[in-house]
């Protein structure tokens, strides 16, 4: 390995490639274009992976909405059609009998107007228990959160969303401890969050309060109006989300054959459509980058090769000077990675400076489609370590076809 | 020095085999300037390669500097190539795009010498045929004549046992031909043994010793001045 670090090789290989300046220029942008691509692919896959995550990472993934809908069998005396409410009886059952349960968290949602002053608007309400901002974290710019003690003593208190501050509040006014009304009922606000890209549908804005004062000031009893279902990493959610339907059918004597007595929707299934997909983009991703990088050695190899034709009379030369066929080959094999190398740099560096135009250009505000795109060091460390490893293979078969040729043939080429 | 004995090579073409070198007996002792003549196709060039190392034999012994050569590979070569011969060639074979001085300092640097002794070394033999102002520059900017100076400076500078040199003024006029031979000679004198390869009746009759060849025998071997030193 001395002869690495040997200021000589380093200077034969100097002037083979300052001799060949153009095959030389080519050779390293075919490399780069490959590994170029590599990077910006990998990039703009994790930007839109980011961004994807950006929109759907306020909830957890393994969640399961469930709410109740209208039967459509008749079942142990019930005809078809009964009204279906759930109860927080049954969300104790849930707990109870259902294994692998994070969180279950009951809601309720209504729509109402709001005013504070002389501005209004009507928003969506909703009541809510603390473990919602687990469950779907919310982003909190001023206050807090609902708490324990507002469920337990049914505060009149709110949580709003940035929309609503902007549509009721004035610039600058600081919302915190005012008061805003919705349904003649005065709520104090205690808390402000961004709001998510995500919106649930219904009038733009939300309001959360304590899901106990709900309850209570829409009459709604013991019932609740949907749930939102965690299930811990290592269960399946789709399974969680058919044996709670299969408990409330039970619980609410449904038939077990009914599929619409209640609905459901599995976000972990729709996010997995989702990671899906982007999984596939990285798959094309790599595949794309590593054939072009594969194609950019085999033009390393392909011009090394020709340059060892070029190159005959001189081997010759060396090799009756007394250089031993080991010496022929290191030096082509060193050429091929140092060729691969720098091309392998540029490559990375200038797709690190498209990712940061595409950053800059495409990746902000929150309409872009990207964010963040970026590729991680570890990723990039290997692809051109491949590069290198590749170039290596690649360079072999010059160097044999150099050193096959008998010194006195090399010597007769003109 | 060199010594041959029954040397037979033979070149497949195609079904048959050319039988170039049938039987060569030869012995050439330290310090002789012997010149191998003969029409093309006399079989002096392949006696060249196979003195030279850069071709093997088929049958018959050759020992160089008392060892016999057999079974060589390439490496083996390579290395009494380097540590025992000179060549010196027709078309001179610089390396293009390398200064004289590098050009010179190429063998050194497979025999793994370090820069600044290469450079010392290179730099006393180009100043040897006369070419120390020329040092640095690249072949395309040396005449024939100096190009192979420079070869010839090239072949020295291992202080190897024998200079082979292949027709080494065949690409050159007459005068710069002498010049050539006379540093050849000088080379000669200091105690080298030279072994040229040439058709030119003029430049073999500068050597002490003439070898003809036809048809791949030996078919006259006679001494040209008396005052050999063997």
């Amino acid at each position: 390995m001395k002869f690495l670090f040997d200021k000589d090789t380093w200077q034969e290989i100097y002037s083979s490639i300052r001799k060949n300046k153009m095959r030389t220029g080519i050779t390293i942008i075919g490399v780069m274009w490959g590994m170029f691509l590599l990077v910006v692919l990998l990039g703009l896959a994790r930007g839109m992976e980011n961004n994807f995550n950006k929109l759907f990472g306020s909830f957890a993934t393994n969640s399961v909405f469930v709410w109740a809908q209208q039967t459509s069998k008749p079942f142990k005396g019930f005809q078809e059609g009964k009204s279906l409410t759930l109860k927080m009886s049954d969300l104790e059952s849930i707990k109870n009998e259902i294994k692998g349960l994070e969180f279950v968290v009951p809601r309720h949602q209504t729509q109402a107007m709001a005013i504070n002053n002389f501005k209004s608007g009507t928003f969506g309400i909703f009541g809510d228990y603390p473990e919602l901002d687990k469950v779907q974290k919310k982003d909190l710019v001023y206050g807090r959160f609902i708490n324990d003690n507002d469920i337990k003593e049914k505060k009149k208190v709110c949580v709003i969303e940035e929309e609503i501050y902007k549509q009721l509040f004035d610039i600058d006014e600081y919302p915190i401890g005012t008061y805003i009304k919705i349904n003649d009922i005065n709520y104090i606000v205690v808390g402000m969050y961004k709001q998510g890209q995500v919106g649930s549908g219904g009038p733009q804005g939300n309001i959360h309060i304590p899901f106990t004062t709900f309850q209570q000031v829409y009459n709604r009893g013991d019932s609740i109006g949907w749930m939102m279902i965690t299930g811990k990493p290592e269960f399946d959610i789709t399974q969680i989300e058919a044996d709670i339907k299969l408990l409330l059918k039970n619980l609410h004597k449904v038939h077990p054959k009914d599929d619409r007595a209640f609905g459901s929707f599995n976000l972990g299934k729709e996010i997995a459509k989702i990671t899906g997909f982007l999984t596939g983009m990285q798959f094309l991703t790599w595949f794309v980058g590593i054939a072009t990088l594969i194609a950019g050695v085999f033009a390393i190899g392909n011009i090394l090769l020709i340059t060892v034709k070029e190159r005959t009379n001189e081997i010759g030369i060396r090799r009756a000077i007394g250089a031993k066929p080991w010496e022929i080959k290191r030096q082509i094999i060193l050429e091929s990675v140092f060729l691969t190398s720098i091309a392998g740099a540029l490559g990375i560096i200038f797709g690190g400076l498209v990712l940061m135009l595409i950053d800059a250009t495409l990746g902000q505000g929150p309409e872009s489609v990207l964010s963040n795109p970026t590729v991680n060091i570890p990723v990039v460390l290997i692809a051109a370590l491949t590069l290198i490893v590749l170039g290596t293979l690649i360079g072999l078969i010059p160097a044999h076809t150099a050193v096959s040729i008998r010194p006195i043939e090399a010597l007769r080429e003109e | 020095m060199i010594k041959i004995e029954k040397l037979h090579k033979s070149y497949p073409m195609g079904k048959d085999s050319l039988h170039v070198l049938k039987g060569l007996d030869l012995h050439i002792k330290e310090g002789e300037f012997v010149a191998i003549m003969g029409s093309s196709g006399s079989g002096k060039s392949t006696l060249l390669n196979i003195v030279g190392l850069l071709d093997g034999h088929d049958e018959g012994n050759y020992y160089l500097n008392g060892q016999l050569i057999e079974n060589l590979d390439e490496k083996k070569a390579a290395i009494l190539r380097n540590k025992f011969l000179g060549f010196v060639f027709q078309s001179f074979n610089l390396i293009t795009y390398k200064t004289a001085v590098e050009n010179v300092a190429l063998p050194l640097y497979y025999q793994g010498l370090g820069r600044k002794e290469r450079q010392e070394i290179a730099l006393k033999y180009l100043d040897k045929v006369g070419l120390k102002d020329r040092a640095n520059h690249l072949p395309s900017e040396l005449s024939g004549g100096e190009k192979q100076r420079v070869a010839v400076a090239r072949a020295l500078a291992t202080n190897p046992k024998v200079v082979l040199a292949d027709e080494p003024t065949g690409a050159l006029d007459s005068a710069t031909s002498d010049s050539v031979m006379e540093l050849l000679k000088d080379i000669n004198r200091e105690g080298m043994t030279v072994f040229v390869i040439t058709h030119e009746e003029d430049i073999a009759a500068q050597t002490d010793r003439i070898v003809r060849l036809k048809d791949g025998v030996i078919i006259s071997d006679e001494k040209v001045n008396k005052n050999v030193n063997a």
